[in-house]
């Protein structure tokens, strides 16, 4: 006896109706809402366990900054350059995950901190630093997209 | 000590923030074609005032966590500013690339110290 079998659908399948529903635009910003809930959560978490003193170097936001910087770089090539194109992929990762776990204000007001504090070489350092290394990481996501094989 | 609601709240406004930034950074750039991305600049020097007036304004924790690292951390972005600049530099124009980042900077740093100054005025 072959009854048709009746099977729950997947996940995925499910997720892709409910997407089905909204336009590209709609689903664009869901994919934007989606990333930049997690990518803020994500900063925000870090924030909390590598508190920043007054007067020190503020590493939590360095590290998501320049992590961001690195992937952000290398997925806009990869999309742009080595895989067929995606409509969604780059507003979730990109616009939304990298965009909301890195952070310009935070960075600027850390930096003018420091300065009022009187901390004179960590404002220019904290800064420099950051704009060269953040550079460096993207230029590096940017080469990985190209070289590598399998990612 | 960050209860569970701050929690929601940041990832709820950190997510409103990248679809302003988004909504933003198209309007300005809509309006204002050009190489030199002039929509995330705007989005950044917004953003990094507003953080100022907030954070000037010593507004209570939760508000900061919910406002500050939410939404405007979720509005500003550094990963794009880095990947804008780098291809500009890979397009050869090594001069946008080198004004993208010290116009960033400087502006950046010059509003967030005035936000914070007129957060604390008005506070």
């Amino acid at each position: 006896m072959n009854a048709p079998s009746v099977r729950a659908p997947r996940a995925g399948t499910v997720a892709a109706g409910a997407l089905g529903r909204l336009s590209v635009g709609q689903t664009r910003i869901a994919a934007i809402l989606a990333g930049g809930a997690v990518g803020a959560l994500a900063r925000a978490i870090l924030a909390e366990e590598v508190p920043h003193r007054p007067g020190t170097w503020p590493w939590a936001t360095f590290v998501v900054n320049l992590l961001g910087a690195l992937i952000l770089g290398w997925l806009l090539t990869r999309l742009a350059e080595r895989t067929a194109p995606t409509r969604y992929w780059r507003f979730l990762i990109g616009t939304g995950f990298c965009g909301a776990l890195t952070t310009f204000s935070t960075f600027q007001i850390e930096t003018f901190e420091l300065a009022r504090g009187g901390h004179v070489l960590l404002a220019l350092g904290y800064p420099l630093v950051s704009i060269v290394a953040g550079m460096a990481l993207a230029t590096a996501g940017v080469l990985l997209a190209r070289w590598g094989r399998h990612w | 000590m960050v209860g569970a609601l701050t929690w929601v709240g940041i990832a709820v406004f950190g997510a409103l923030g990248a679809v302003a930034r988004f909504r933003v950074d198209s309007a300005v750039s809509a309006r204002f074609p050009s190489d030199f991305p002039v929509g995330t600049l705007v989005v950044n020097l917004t953003g990094a005032f507003a953080l100022g007036v907030l954070l000037g304004a010593a507004v209570p924790h939760r508000a900061a966590l919910v406002l500050g690292t939410g939404f405007m951390g979720g509005y500003t972005t550094f990963s794009t500013w880095m990947v804008e600049s780098e291809r500009l530099g890979e397009n050869g124009d090594v001069a946008g690339l080198l004004r993208n980042l010290w116009l960033s900077m400087l502006l950046g740093f010059a509003v967030a110290a005035a936000g914070w100054y007129l957060g604390q005025a008005i506070a």
